[in-house]
Protein backbone atom coordinates (compact mmCIF):
# COMPACT_ATOMS: atom_id res chain seq x y z
CA UNK A 1 0.00 0.00 0.00
CA UNK A 2 1.45 3.32 -1.05
CA UNK A 3 0.78 6.49 0.89
CA UNK A 4 -0.36 8.16 -2.32
CA UNK A 5 -4.12 8.38 -2.74
CA UNK A 6 -3.73 9.05 -6.45
CA UNK A 7 -0.94 7.84 -8.70
CA UNK A 8 -0.89 8.51 -12.46
CA UNK A 9 1.64 7.44 -15.11
CA UNK A 10 1.49 8.56 -18.72
CA UNK A 11 -2.20 9.39 -18.28
CA UNK A 12 -3.74 10.16 -21.67
CA UNK A 13 -7.18 11.24 -22.84
CA UNK A 14 -8.16 11.54 -26.48
CA UNK A 15 -11.49 12.68 -27.86
CA UNK A 16 -11.41 11.22 -31.36
CA UNK A 17 -8.14 12.46 -32.85
CA UNK A 18 -7.79 15.31 -30.39
CA UNK A 19 -5.41 14.75 -27.49
CA UNK A 20 -6.75 16.58 -24.41
CA UNK A 21 -4.37 15.01 -21.87
CA UNK A 22 -1.03 14.06 -23.36
CA UNK A 23 0.60 11.53 -21.06
CA UNK A 24 0.98 13.12 -17.64
CA UNK A 25 2.56 11.80 -14.44
CA UNK A 26 1.49 13.00 -11.03
CA UNK A 27 0.61 11.80 -7.56
CA UNK A 28 -1.45 13.12 -4.67
CA UNK A 29 -0.51 12.24 -1.10
CA UNK A 30 -2.93 11.87 1.77
CA UNK A 31 -3.79 15.16 3.47
CA UNK A 32 -2.20 17.41 0.89
CA UNK A 33 -3.81 20.05 -1.21
CA UNK A 34 -2.87 19.44 -4.82
CA UNK A 35 -3.52 21.84 -7.67
CA UNK A 36 -3.77 21.71 -11.45
CA UNK A 37 -3.05 25.22 -12.70
CA UNK A 38 -3.52 26.02 -16.36
CA UNK A 39 -5.47 28.08 -18.88
CA UNK A 40 -8.77 27.07 -20.46
CA UNK A 41 -8.41 23.96 -22.58
CA UNK A 42 -5.28 22.74 -20.76
CA UNK A 43 -6.96 19.42 -19.96
CA UNK A 44 -7.70 20.04 -16.28
CA UNK A 45 -11.35 19.02 -16.31
CA UNK A 46 -10.58 15.97 -18.42
CA UNK A 47 -8.01 14.89 -15.83
CA UNK A 48 -10.47 15.53 -13.00
CA UNK A 49 -13.16 13.42 -14.65
CA UNK A 50 -10.76 10.53 -15.04
CA UNK A 51 -9.83 10.73 -11.35
CA UNK A 52 -13.54 10.94 -10.47
CA UNK A 53 -14.13 7.69 -12.40
CA UNK A 54 -16.68 9.36 -14.68
CA UNK A 55 -14.50 9.31 -17.79
CA UNK A 56 -12.32 6.53 -19.13
CA UNK A 57 -8.68 7.21 -19.89
CA UNK A 58 -7.51 6.26 -23.36
CA UNK A 59 -3.92 5.56 -22.36
CA UNK A 60 -1.50 5.28 -19.45
CA UNK A 61 -2.30 4.21 -15.93
CA UNK A 62 -4.01 5.67 -12.93
CA UNK A 63 -4.75 4.25 -9.51
CA UNK A 64 -7.04 5.91 -7.02
CA UNK A 65 -6.66 4.36 -3.56
CA UNK A 66 -4.89 1.50 -5.34
CA UNK A 67 -7.90 0.84 -7.57
CA UNK A 68 -8.31 1.20 -11.33
CA UNK A 69 -11.20 3.59 -12.05
CA UNK A 70 -12.09 1.76 -15.26
CA UNK A 71 -12.87 -1.35 -13.22
CA UNK A 72 -14.12 -0.08 -9.87
CA UNK A 73 -16.10 3.10 -10.59
CA UNK A 74 -18.70 2.94 -7.81
CA UNK A 75 -16.15 1.79 -5.20
CA UNK A 76 -13.81 4.66 -6.07
CA UNK A 77 -16.56 7.25 -6.26
CA UNK A 78 -17.59 6.29 -2.71
CA UNK A 79 -14.28 7.81 -1.56
CA UNK A 80 -14.70 11.05 -3.49
CA UNK A 81 -16.58 14.30 -3.16
CA UNK A 82 -16.95 15.97 -6.53
CA UNK A 83 -17.51 19.67 -7.21
CA UNK A 84 -17.81 19.90 -11.00
CA UNK A 85 -16.88 22.98 -13.02
CA UNK A 86 -20.55 23.59 -13.87
CA UNK A 87 -23.02 23.34 -11.01
CA UNK A 88 -25.45 20.47 -11.36
CA UNK A 89 -27.59 20.97 -8.30
CA UNK A 90 -31.10 19.55 -8.38
CA UNK A 91 -33.16 22.60 -9.29
CA UNK A 92 -36.47 20.94 -8.46
CA UNK A 93 -35.43 20.54 -4.82
CA UNK A 94 -34.65 22.77 -1.84
CA UNK A 95 -31.20 23.21 -0.30
CA UNK A 96 -31.85 20.66 2.43
CA UNK A 97 -33.50 18.18 0.04
CA UNK A 98 -30.49 18.43 -2.27
CA UNK A 99 -28.21 17.31 0.55
CA UNK A 100 -30.53 14.56 1.75
CA UNK A 101 -31.19 13.05 -1.65
CA UNK A 102 -27.48 13.11 -2.50
CA UNK A 103 -26.59 11.28 0.70
CA UNK A 104 -29.12 8.61 -0.24
CA UNK A 105 -27.39 8.09 -3.59
CA UNK A 106 -24.43 6.86 -1.54
CA UNK A 107 -26.74 4.57 0.43
CA UNK A 108 -26.16 6.43 3.72
CA UNK A 109 -28.75 6.06 6.46
CA UNK A 110 -31.34 8.80 7.01
CA UNK A 111 -30.25 9.41 10.59
CA UNK A 112 -26.63 9.82 9.57
CA UNK A 113 -27.55 12.20 6.75
CA UNK A 114 -29.85 14.28 8.95
CA UNK A 115 -27.08 14.93 11.47
CA UNK A 116 -24.60 15.61 8.74
CA UNK A 117 -26.93 18.12 7.07
CA UNK A 118 -26.97 20.31 10.20
CA UNK A 119 -23.17 20.34 10.28
CA UNK A 120 -22.89 21.08 6.55
CA UNK A 121 -25.52 23.83 6.44
CA UNK A 122 -23.60 25.51 9.21
CA UNK A 123 -20.29 25.02 7.41
CA UNK A 124 -21.67 26.35 4.12
CA UNK A 125 -23.41 29.25 5.90
CA UNK A 126 -26.73 28.22 4.44
CA UNK A 127 -28.73 27.52 7.61
CA UNK A 128 -31.28 30.23 6.79
CA UNK A 129 -31.62 28.99 3.23
CA UNK A 130 -32.40 25.36 4.04
CA UNK A 131 -35.97 25.47 2.70
CA UNK A 132 -35.20 27.59 -0.35
CA UNK A 133 -35.12 26.09 -3.85
CA UNK A 134 -31.66 26.26 -5.34
CA UNK A 135 -32.67 28.51 -8.25
CA UNK A 136 -33.16 31.30 -5.73
CA UNK A 137 -29.54 31.09 -4.47
CA UNK A 138 -26.71 33.41 -5.53
CA UNK A 139 -23.77 32.00 -7.47
CA UNK A 140 -21.58 31.86 -4.36
CA UNK A 141 -24.27 30.11 -2.33
CA UNK A 142 -24.80 27.52 -5.07
CA UNK A 143 -21.09 26.84 -5.08
CA UNK A 144 -21.04 26.45 -1.29
CA UNK A 145 -24.01 24.11 -1.49
CA UNK A 146 -22.26 22.05 -4.15
CA UNK A 147 -19.25 21.76 -1.83
CA UNK A 148 -21.47 20.85 1.13
CA UNK A 149 -23.17 18.23 -1.05
CA UNK A 150 -19.80 16.76 -1.99
CA UNK A 151 -18.94 16.46 1.72
CA UNK A 152 -22.09 14.55 2.70
CA UNK A 153 -20.36 11.18 2.30
CA UNK A 154 -17.29 12.28 4.31
CA UNK A 155 -15.01 11.75 1.32
CA UNK A 156 -11.29 10.97 1.54
CA UNK A 157 -10.63 13.25 -1.42
CA UNK A 158 -12.50 16.42 -2.32
CA UNK A 159 -12.27 17.26 -6.01
CA UNK A 160 -12.84 20.92 -6.89
CA UNK A 161 -12.94 21.91 -10.57
CA UNK A 162 -12.52 25.68 -10.78
CA UNK A 163 -14.31 26.29 -7.49
CA UNK A 164 -14.49 30.09 -7.74
CA UNK A 165 -14.69 30.78 -11.47
CA UNK A 166 -17.46 33.25 -12.20
CA UNK A 167 -17.81 34.48 -8.61
CA UNK A 168 -17.34 38.04 -7.41
CA UNK A 169 -14.31 38.80 -5.20
CA UNK A 170 -16.25 38.72 -1.95
CA UNK A 171 -17.86 35.37 -2.71
CA UNK A 172 -14.45 34.01 -3.70
CA UNK A 173 -12.95 35.02 -0.37
CA UNK A 174 -15.76 33.37 1.59
CA UNK A 175 -15.23 30.20 -0.42
CA UNK A 176 -11.47 30.25 0.08
CA UNK A 177 -12.01 30.58 3.80
CA UNK A 178 -14.26 27.49 3.79
CA UNK A 179 -11.78 25.49 1.74
CA UNK A 180 -8.97 26.54 3.99
CA UNK A 181 -10.87 25.12 6.96
CA UNK A 182 -11.23 21.79 5.19
CA UNK A 183 -7.53 21.80 4.46
CA UNK A 184 -6.81 22.38 8.15
CA UNK A 185 -9.06 19.46 9.03
CA UNK A 186 -6.78 17.28 6.90
CA UNK A 187 -9.12 16.70 3.95
CA UNK A 188 -7.18 15.87 0.80
CA UNK A 189 -8.01 18.45 -1.86
CA UNK A 190 -7.52 18.27 -5.61
CA UNK A 191 -8.18 21.69 -7.12
CA UNK A 192 -8.07 22.99 -10.67
CA UNK A 193 -7.88 26.68 -11.34
CA UNK A 194 -6.71 29.24 -13.82
CA UNK A 195 -6.37 31.83 -11.05
CA UNK A 196 -2.82 32.05 -9.79
CA UNK A 197 -3.90 33.72 -6.54
CA UNK A 198 -6.23 30.81 -5.87
CA UNK A 199 -3.46 28.31 -6.51
CA UNK A 200 -1.10 30.24 -4.23
CA UNK A 201 -3.71 30.45 -1.46
CA UNK A 202 -4.94 26.89 -1.46
CA UNK A 203 -2.34 24.52 -2.91
CA UNK A 204 0.55 22.91 -1.07
CA UNK A 205 1.85 21.57 -4.34
CA UNK A 206 0.79 22.05 -7.90
CA UNK A 207 1.45 21.16 -11.49
CA UNK A 208 1.34 23.75 -14.23
CA UNK A 209 -0.58 22.35 -17.20
CA UNK A 210 -0.71 23.58 -20.76
CA UNK A 211 -2.07 21.86 -23.87
CA UNK A 212 -2.48 18.56 -22.08
CA UNK A 213 1.08 18.46 -20.74
CA UNK A 214 2.62 19.14 -17.35
CA UNK A 215 5.18 21.94 -17.66
CA UNK A 216 6.41 22.01 -14.05
CA UNK A 217 5.64 20.70 -10.60
CA UNK A 218 6.44 22.08 -7.13
CA UNK A 219 5.05 24.14 -4.26
CA UNK A 220 3.90 27.64 -5.28
CA UNK A 221 6.98 29.17 -3.61
CA UNK A 222 9.25 26.55 -5.14
CA UNK A 223 7.94 27.22 -8.63
CA UNK A 224 8.45 30.95 -8.23
CA UNK A 225 11.94 30.39 -6.94
CA UNK A 226 12.88 28.09 -9.81
CA UNK A 227 11.23 29.87 -12.70
CA UNK A 228 11.21 33.51 -11.69
CA UNK A 229 13.09 36.14 -9.73
CA UNK A 230 12.03 37.49 -6.36
CA UNK A 231 10.56 40.67 -7.80
CA UNK A 232 9.21 42.13 -11.01
CA UNK A 233 9.20 45.65 -12.35
CA UNK A 234 6.26 46.41 -14.62
CA UNK A 235 6.71 49.40 -16.87
CA UNK A 236 4.50 50.93 -19.58
CA UNK A 237 5.49 53.17 -22.45
CA UNK A 238 2.31 52.94 -24.54
CA UNK A 239 1.79 49.98 -26.82
CA UNK A 240 3.74 51.43 -29.81
CA UNK A 241 6.99 51.98 -27.96
CA UNK A 242 7.15 48.80 -25.87
CA UNK A 243 9.12 46.76 -28.42
CA UNK A 244 11.64 49.53 -29.09
CA UNK A 245 12.18 50.22 -25.36
CA UNK A 246 12.71 46.58 -24.49
CA UNK A 247 16.04 46.65 -26.40
CA UNK A 248 17.33 49.39 -24.08
CA UNK A 249 15.94 47.81 -20.92
CA UNK A 250 17.26 44.28 -21.47
CA UNK A 251 20.70 44.88 -19.97
CA UNK A 252 19.23 46.13 -16.65
CA UNK A 253 17.50 42.91 -15.58
CA UNK A 254 17.86 39.12 -15.53
CA UNK A 255 15.00 38.49 -17.95
CA UNK A 256 12.47 40.56 -19.84
CA UNK A 257 8.96 39.82 -21.17
CA UNK A 258 7.20 42.15 -23.58
CA UNK A 259 3.43 41.97 -23.33
CA UNK A 260 1.05 43.92 -25.58
CA UNK A 261 0.37 46.53 -22.90
CA UNK A 262 3.46 46.45 -20.68
CA UNK A 263 7.01 45.23 -20.17
CA UNK A 264 7.94 42.91 -17.30
CA UNK A 265 11.49 43.18 -15.99
CA UNK A 266 12.62 40.35 -13.73
CA UNK A 267 15.17 41.01 -10.95
CA UNK A 268 15.63 40.18 -7.29
CA UNK A 269 15.64 43.88 -6.42
CA UNK A 270 13.20 45.60 -8.76
CA UNK A 271 13.34 48.91 -6.93
CA UNK A 272 17.01 49.16 -7.82
CA UNK A 273 16.29 48.42 -11.48
CA UNK A 274 13.77 51.23 -11.57
CA UNK A 275 16.30 53.66 -10.10
CA UNK A 276 18.90 52.57 -12.66
CA UNK A 277 16.71 53.06 -15.72
CA UNK A 278 15.57 56.47 -14.50
CA UNK A 279 19.21 57.41 -14.06
CA UNK A 280 19.68 56.42 -17.74
CA UNK A 281 16.99 58.93 -18.64
CA UNK A 282 14.32 56.34 -19.37
CA UNK A 283 10.95 57.47 -18.02
CA UNK A 284 8.07 54.98 -18.24
CA UNK A 285 4.47 56.32 -18.19
CA UNK A 286 3.74 54.09 -15.22
CA UNK A 287 5.85 51.72 -13.19
CA UNK A 288 5.07 49.10 -10.56
CA UNK A 289 7.28 46.98 -8.35
CA UNK A 290 5.75 43.70 -7.17
CA UNK A 291 6.67 40.20 -5.97
CA UNK A 292 6.83 37.43 -8.54
CA UNK A 293 3.71 35.27 -8.83
CA UNK A 294 2.65 32.07 -10.50
CA UNK A 295 1.51 34.19 -13.43
CA UNK A 296 5.19 34.94 -14.07
CA UNK A 297 6.03 31.26 -13.79
CA UNK A 298 3.40 30.43 -16.38
CA UNK A 299 4.63 33.15 -18.69
CA UNK A 300 8.15 31.85 -18.43
CA UNK A 301 7.09 28.26 -19.07
CA UNK A 302 4.75 28.85 -21.99
CA UNK A 303 5.42 32.34 -23.30
CA UNK A 304 1.74 33.11 -22.79
CA UNK A 305 -0.28 34.59 -20.01
CA UNK A 306 -2.64 32.47 -17.94
CA UNK A 307 -5.84 34.39 -18.61
CA UNK A 308 -6.22 35.48 -22.21
CA UNK B 1 -24.41 2.14 16.97
CA UNK B 2 -22.01 1.68 14.09
CA UNK B 3 -23.03 3.56 10.99
CA UNK B 4 -21.85 2.26 7.64
CA UNK B 5 -19.74 4.72 5.63
CA UNK B 6 -20.19 5.35 1.92
CA UNK B 7 -17.08 3.28 1.26
CA UNK B 8 -18.28 0.29 3.29
CA UNK B 9 -21.62 0.42 1.53
CA UNK B 10 -20.00 0.47 -1.90
CA UNK B 11 -17.51 -2.28 -1.01
CA UNK B 12 -20.31 -4.67 -0.08
CA UNK B 13 -21.16 -5.05 -3.74
CA UNK B 14 -17.58 -5.18 -4.99
CA UNK B 15 -16.83 -8.28 -7.02
CA UNK B 16 -20.44 -9.08 -7.80
CA UNK B 17 -21.58 -9.43 -11.38
CA UNK B 18 -22.16 -6.01 -12.95
CA UNK B 19 -20.83 -4.06 -9.95
CA UNK B 20 -19.55 -1.39 -12.38
CA UNK B 21 -23.08 -0.68 -13.56
CA UNK B 22 -25.34 -1.44 -10.66
CA UNK B 23 -24.99 -0.53 -6.99
CA UNK B 24 -28.39 -1.93 -5.96
CA UNK B 25 -29.80 1.50 -5.14
CA UNK B 26 -32.37 2.32 -7.83
CA UNK B 27 -34.54 3.17 -4.79
CA UNK B 28 -32.47 6.26 -4.03
CA UNK B 29 -33.28 7.60 -7.49
CA UNK B 30 -36.97 6.92 -6.88
CA UNK B 31 -36.64 8.68 -3.55
CA UNK B 32 -35.32 11.74 -5.36
CA UNK B 33 -38.27 11.68 -7.76
CA UNK B 34 -40.74 11.30 -4.93
CA UNK B 35 -39.19 14.27 -3.14
CA UNK B 36 -39.49 16.40 -6.29
CA UNK B 37 -43.01 15.09 -6.93
CA UNK B 38 -44.22 16.16 -3.48
CA UNK B 39 -43.46 19.77 -4.30
CA UNK B 40 -44.61 19.73 -7.94
CA UNK B 41 -47.94 21.05 -9.13
CA UNK B 42 -50.84 18.66 -8.76
CA UNK B 43 -52.28 19.87 -12.02
CA UNK B 44 -49.63 18.00 -14.00
CA UNK B 45 -50.25 14.88 -11.98
CA UNK B 46 -53.99 15.07 -12.44
CA UNK B 47 -53.86 15.66 -16.18
CA UNK B 48 -52.27 12.25 -16.83
CA UNK B 49 -55.22 10.66 -15.07
CA UNK B 50 -57.99 12.76 -16.54
CA UNK B 51 -57.04 12.43 -20.20
CA UNK B 52 -58.21 8.82 -20.81
CA UNK B 53 -61.32 9.45 -18.75
CA UNK B 54 -62.23 12.41 -20.97
CA UNK B 55 -61.65 10.33 -24.10
CA UNK B 56 -63.86 7.63 -22.66
CA UNK B 57 -66.76 10.00 -22.07
CA UNK B 58 -66.36 11.82 -25.38
CA UNK B 59 -65.95 8.76 -27.58
CA UNK B 60 -67.32 5.84 -25.57
CA UNK B 61 -70.55 7.49 -24.50
CA UNK B 62 -70.81 10.40 -26.94
CA UNK B 63 -69.77 8.87 -30.23
CA UNK B 64 -70.82 5.44 -28.96
CA UNK B 65 -74.50 6.44 -29.13
CA UNK B 66 -74.28 6.75 -32.90
CA UNK B 67 -72.17 3.64 -33.37
CA UNK B 68 -74.27 1.34 -31.24
CA UNK B 69 -72.91 -2.10 -30.44
CA UNK B 70 -69.79 -3.64 -31.91
CA UNK B 71 -69.12 -7.26 -32.71
CA UNK B 72 -65.70 -8.57 -31.77
CA UNK B 73 -64.92 -12.27 -32.16
CA UNK B 74 -68.59 -13.28 -31.91
CA UNK B 75 -69.17 -11.08 -28.85
CA UNK B 76 -71.57 -8.19 -29.11
CA UNK B 77 -70.49 -5.38 -26.81
CA UNK B 78 -71.18 -1.66 -26.46
CA UNK B 79 -68.71 0.73 -28.02
CA UNK B 80 -67.64 2.03 -24.58
CA UNK B 81 -66.74 -1.50 -23.51
CA UNK B 82 -64.74 -1.82 -26.72
CA UNK B 83 -62.63 1.31 -26.32
CA UNK B 84 -62.10 1.33 -22.52
CA UNK B 85 -59.21 -1.21 -22.71
CA UNK B 86 -57.82 0.63 -25.74
CA UNK B 87 -57.71 3.85 -23.76
CA UNK B 88 -56.07 2.15 -20.80
CA UNK B 89 -53.31 0.77 -23.03
CA UNK B 90 -52.91 4.11 -24.78
CA UNK B 91 -52.63 6.10 -21.58
CA UNK B 92 -50.07 3.62 -20.25
CA UNK B 93 -48.07 4.28 -23.39
CA UNK B 94 -48.42 8.05 -23.29
CA UNK B 95 -47.51 8.36 -19.62
CA UNK B 96 -44.47 6.13 -19.97
CA UNK B 97 -43.29 7.90 -23.10
CA UNK B 98 -43.69 11.33 -21.54
CA UNK B 99 -41.67 10.34 -18.47
CA UNK B 100 -38.98 8.55 -20.40
CA UNK B 101 -38.49 11.09 -23.17
CA UNK B 102 -39.14 14.72 -22.21
CA UNK B 103 -38.35 14.23 -18.54
CA UNK B 104 -35.24 12.20 -19.21
CA UNK B 105 -34.05 14.54 -21.94
CA UNK B 106 -34.30 17.47 -19.56
CA UNK B 107 -32.43 15.70 -16.79
CA UNK B 108 -29.75 14.54 -19.18
CA UNK B 109 -29.01 17.74 -21.07
CA UNK B 110 -30.55 20.71 -19.28
CA UNK B 111 -30.33 20.19 -15.53
CA UNK B 112 -27.37 17.77 -15.78
CA UNK B 113 -29.03 15.77 -13.03
CA UNK B 114 -27.67 12.43 -14.17
CA UNK B 115 -24.10 13.74 -14.14
CA UNK B 116 -24.63 14.55 -10.47
CA UNK B 117 -26.04 11.12 -9.71
CA UNK B 118 -23.27 9.34 -11.58
CA UNK B 119 -20.60 11.24 -9.65
CA UNK B 120 -21.73 9.29 -6.57
CA UNK B 121 -21.30 5.58 -5.97
CA UNK B 122 -24.41 4.87 -8.07
CA UNK B 123 -24.03 3.11 -11.42
CA UNK B 124 -25.82 3.88 -14.69
CA UNK B 125 -28.19 0.93 -14.29
CA UNK B 126 -29.33 2.29 -10.91
CA UNK B 127 -30.26 5.54 -12.62
CA UNK B 128 -32.04 3.85 -15.53
CA UNK B 129 -33.96 1.43 -13.29
CA UNK B 130 -34.85 4.12 -10.76
CA UNK B 131 -36.23 6.42 -13.42
CA UNK B 132 -38.21 3.65 -15.08
CA UNK B 133 -39.51 2.26 -11.79
CA UNK B 134 -40.75 5.71 -10.89
CA UNK B 135 -42.57 6.05 -14.20
CA UNK B 136 -44.15 2.64 -13.59
CA UNK B 137 -45.30 3.55 -10.13
CA UNK B 138 -47.12 6.52 -11.56
CA UNK B 139 -48.49 4.34 -14.35
CA UNK B 140 -49.77 1.86 -11.76
CA UNK B 141 -51.61 4.55 -9.86
CA UNK B 142 -53.19 5.91 -13.04
CA UNK B 143 -54.25 2.41 -14.10
CA UNK B 144 -55.86 1.70 -10.73
CA UNK B 145 -57.66 5.02 -10.94
CA UNK B 146 -58.94 4.30 -14.44
CA UNK B 147 -60.15 0.82 -13.58
CA UNK B 148 -61.81 2.13 -10.43
CA UNK B 149 -63.85 4.56 -12.53
CA UNK B 150 -64.58 2.26 -15.44
CA UNK B 151 -65.46 -1.00 -13.65
CA UNK B 152 -68.51 0.35 -11.75
CA UNK B 153 -69.84 1.64 -15.09
CA UNK B 154 -69.92 -1.96 -16.28
CA UNK B 155 -67.19 -1.44 -18.88
CA UNK B 156 -65.10 -4.39 -17.67
CA UNK B 157 -67.32 -7.43 -18.14
CA UNK B 158 -64.83 -10.06 -16.94
CA UNK B 159 -63.10 -10.57 -13.60
CA UNK B 160 -59.96 -11.23 -15.57
CA UNK B 161 -60.09 -7.47 -16.05
CA UNK B 162 -58.30 -7.03 -12.71
CA UNK B 163 -55.19 -8.23 -14.52
CA UNK B 164 -55.49 -5.24 -16.82
CA UNK B 165 -53.77 -3.27 -14.03
CA UNK B 166 -50.51 -5.25 -14.00
CA UNK B 167 -50.76 -5.58 -17.77
CA UNK B 168 -50.80 -1.83 -18.20
CA UNK B 169 -47.74 -1.59 -15.95
CA UNK B 170 -46.02 -4.12 -18.22
CA UNK B 171 -46.96 -2.03 -21.25
CA UNK B 172 -45.69 1.12 -19.57
CA UNK B 173 -42.44 -0.66 -18.69
CA UNK B 174 -41.88 -1.64 -22.31
CA UNK B 175 -42.51 1.86 -23.62
CA UNK B 176 -40.48 3.50 -20.84
CA UNK B 177 -37.48 1.26 -21.47
CA UNK B 178 -37.51 1.87 -25.22
CA UNK B 179 -38.32 5.56 -24.78
CA UNK B 180 -35.37 6.05 -22.47
CA UNK B 181 -33.06 4.17 -24.80
CA UNK B 182 -34.11 6.36 -27.74
CA UNK B 183 -33.84 9.55 -25.68
CA UNK B 184 -30.32 8.69 -24.64
CA UNK B 185 -29.29 8.74 -28.32
CA UNK B 186 -30.99 12.07 -29.01
CA UNK B 187 -29.20 15.38 -28.68
CA UNK B 188 -31.71 18.06 -29.70
CA UNK B 189 -35.27 19.11 -29.03
CA UNK B 190 -36.13 18.87 -32.75
CA UNK B 191 -35.36 15.17 -32.74
CA UNK B 192 -37.52 14.82 -29.65
CA UNK B 193 -40.45 16.16 -31.67
CA UNK B 194 -40.04 13.23 -34.07
CA UNK B 195 -40.91 10.80 -31.27
CA UNK B 196 -44.33 12.40 -30.87
CA UNK B 197 -44.83 12.27 -34.61
CA UNK B 198 -44.22 8.53 -34.55
CA UNK B 199 -46.64 8.00 -31.66
CA UNK B 200 -49.65 9.71 -33.21
CA UNK B 201 -50.32 7.21 -36.04
CA UNK B 202 -49.77 4.36 -33.62
CA UNK B 203 -52.39 5.88 -31.34
CA UNK B 204 -54.88 6.27 -34.20
CA UNK B 205 -54.39 2.99 -36.06
CA UNK B 206 -53.52 0.36 -33.44
CA UNK B 207 -57.04 -0.82 -32.79
CA UNK B 208 -57.85 1.27 -29.75
CA UNK B 209 -60.87 2.89 -31.42
CA UNK B 210 -61.98 0.25 -33.97
CA UNK B 211 -60.90 -3.27 -34.92
CA UNK B 212 -57.89 -3.36 -37.22
CA UNK B 213 -59.74 -5.81 -39.47
CA UNK B 214 -61.15 -2.79 -41.34
CA UNK B 215 -57.76 -2.42 -43.00
CA UNK B 216 -56.41 -4.52 -45.90
CA UNK B 217 -54.33 -7.55 -45.00
CA UNK B 218 -50.98 -5.87 -45.77
CA UNK B 219 -51.68 -2.88 -43.52
CA UNK B 220 -52.74 -5.22 -40.74
CA UNK B 221 -49.37 -6.95 -40.82
CA UNK B 222 -47.69 -3.60 -40.35
CA UNK B 223 -49.96 -2.66 -37.46
CA UNK B 224 -49.39 -6.01 -35.78
CA UNK B 225 -45.68 -5.27 -35.70
CA UNK B 226 -46.31 -2.15 -33.62
CA UNK B 227 -46.20 -2.33 -29.82
CA UNK B 228 -49.42 -0.47 -29.07
CA UNK B 229 -51.47 -3.04 -30.98
CA UNK B 230 -50.12 -5.73 -28.65
CA UNK B 231 -50.90 -3.56 -25.65
CA UNK B 232 -54.48 -2.96 -26.75
CA UNK B 233 -55.02 -6.62 -27.60
CA UNK B 234 -53.60 -7.78 -24.28
CA UNK B 235 -55.77 -5.52 -22.18
CA UNK B 236 -58.88 -6.05 -24.28
CA UNK B 237 -58.46 -9.81 -24.00
CA UNK B 238 -58.34 -9.45 -20.23
CA UNK B 239 -61.24 -7.04 -19.78
CA UNK B 240 -63.47 -9.11 -22.09
CA UNK B 241 -62.32 -12.34 -20.49
CA UNK B 242 -61.14 -13.81 -23.80
CA UNK B 243 -58.21 -15.71 -22.38
CA UNK B 244 -56.02 -17.65 -24.76
CA UNK B 245 -52.42 -18.31 -25.60
CA UNK B 246 -52.17 -15.21 -27.80
CA UNK B 247 -52.18 -13.04 -24.65
CA UNK B 248 -48.85 -14.56 -23.68
CA UNK B 249 -47.53 -13.58 -27.09
CA UNK B 250 -48.64 -9.99 -26.57
CA UNK B 251 -47.04 -9.93 -23.12
CA UNK B 252 -43.87 -11.48 -24.51
CA UNK B 253 -43.59 -8.63 -26.98
CA UNK B 254 -43.28 -6.22 -24.05
CA UNK B 255 -40.80 -8.40 -22.19
CA UNK B 256 -38.53 -8.18 -25.21
CA UNK B 257 -39.01 -4.40 -25.41
CA UNK B 258 -38.00 -4.11 -21.75
CA UNK B 259 -34.88 -6.19 -22.18
CA UNK B 260 -33.74 -4.32 -25.28
CA UNK B 261 -34.57 -0.92 -23.80
CA UNK B 262 -32.64 -1.54 -20.57
CA UNK B 263 -29.67 -2.95 -22.43
CA UNK B 264 -29.33 0.03 -24.76
CA UNK B 265 -30.06 2.61 -22.06
CA UNK B 266 -27.36 1.29 -19.76
CA UNK B 267 -24.91 0.99 -22.63
CA UNK B 268 -25.64 4.50 -23.79
CA UNK B 269 -25.59 6.10 -20.32
CA UNK B 270 -22.23 4.45 -19.74
CA UNK B 271 -20.92 5.82 -23.04
CA UNK B 272 -22.35 9.29 -22.45
CA UNK B 273 -21.21 9.85 -18.92
CA UNK B 274 -18.14 7.67 -18.68
CA UNK B 275 -16.44 9.17 -21.75
N1 LIG C 1 -16.27 15.52 -24.23
C1 LIG C 1 -15.38 16.13 -25.03
N2 LIG C 1 -15.36 15.88 -26.36
C2 LIG C 1 -14.47 16.48 -27.17
N3 LIG C 1 -13.54 17.35 -26.77
C3 LIG C 1 -13.49 17.66 -25.46
C4 LIG C 1 -14.41 17.07 -24.54
N4 LIG C 1 -14.14 17.55 -23.31
C5 LIG C 1 -13.10 18.41 -23.46
N5 LIG C 1 -12.71 18.47 -24.75
C6 LIG C 1 -11.60 19.28 -25.29
O1 LIG C 1 -10.42 18.91 -24.60
C7 LIG C 1 -9.64 20.05 -24.29
C8 LIG C 1 -9.37 20.09 -22.80
O2 LIG C 1 -10.59 20.36 -22.16
P1 LIG C 1 -10.74 20.43 -20.59
O3 LIG C 1 -10.23 19.17 -20.01
O4 LIG C 1 -12.13 20.81 -20.30
O5 LIG C 1 -9.74 21.61 -20.24
P2 LIG C 1 -9.75 22.65 -19.03
O6 LIG C 1 -10.62 22.10 -17.95
O7 LIG C 1 -8.33 22.76 -18.63
O8 LIG C 1 -10.28 23.93 -19.57
C9 LIG C 1 -10.40 21.25 -24.81
O9 LIG C 1 -9.83 21.62 -26.04
C10 LIG C 1 -11.79 20.75 -24.99
O10 LIG C 1 -12.43 21.40 -26.07
MG1 LIG D 1 -12.24 22.90 -17.06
Amino acid sequence: MTTNLIQAHGLTKRYGDFVAVAGIDFHVAKGESFGLLGPNGAGKSSTMRIIAATSQRTGGDIKILDKDPNLHGPQIRAHLGVVPQQDNLDTELTVEQNLFVYGRYFGLSSSFIKNKIEELLDFAQLVEKRDVKVDALSGGMKRRLTIARALISEPDILMLDEPTTGLDPQARHILWDRLFRLKEQGVTLVITTHYMDEAEQLCDRLVVMDKGKIMAEDSPAGLIKTYSTKEVLEVRFGSERNAEMSEKLKQHCERIEVLPDRILMYADDAEKVLEEIIKQGIHPITSLVRRSSLEDVFLRLTGRSLIE
Amino acid sequence: MIIATAVEIADRRAGRLGDKYYAGRARSVMNRNFTAFKSSTWLVVLSGFIEPVLYLFAFGFGLGQFIGDVEVSNNVISYAVFIAPGLLATSAMNGAIYDSTWNVFFKMHESRLYQGMLATSLGPLDVALGEIAWALLRGLIYAIGFVAIVAPLGLIPSWWGILAIPASVLIAFGFAAIGMAITSYISSFQQMGAINLALLPMFLFSGAFYPIEVFPESAQILIKALPLHHGVSLIRGLTLGEIDISLLGHAGYFVIMIALGLFFTTKRLTALFMR
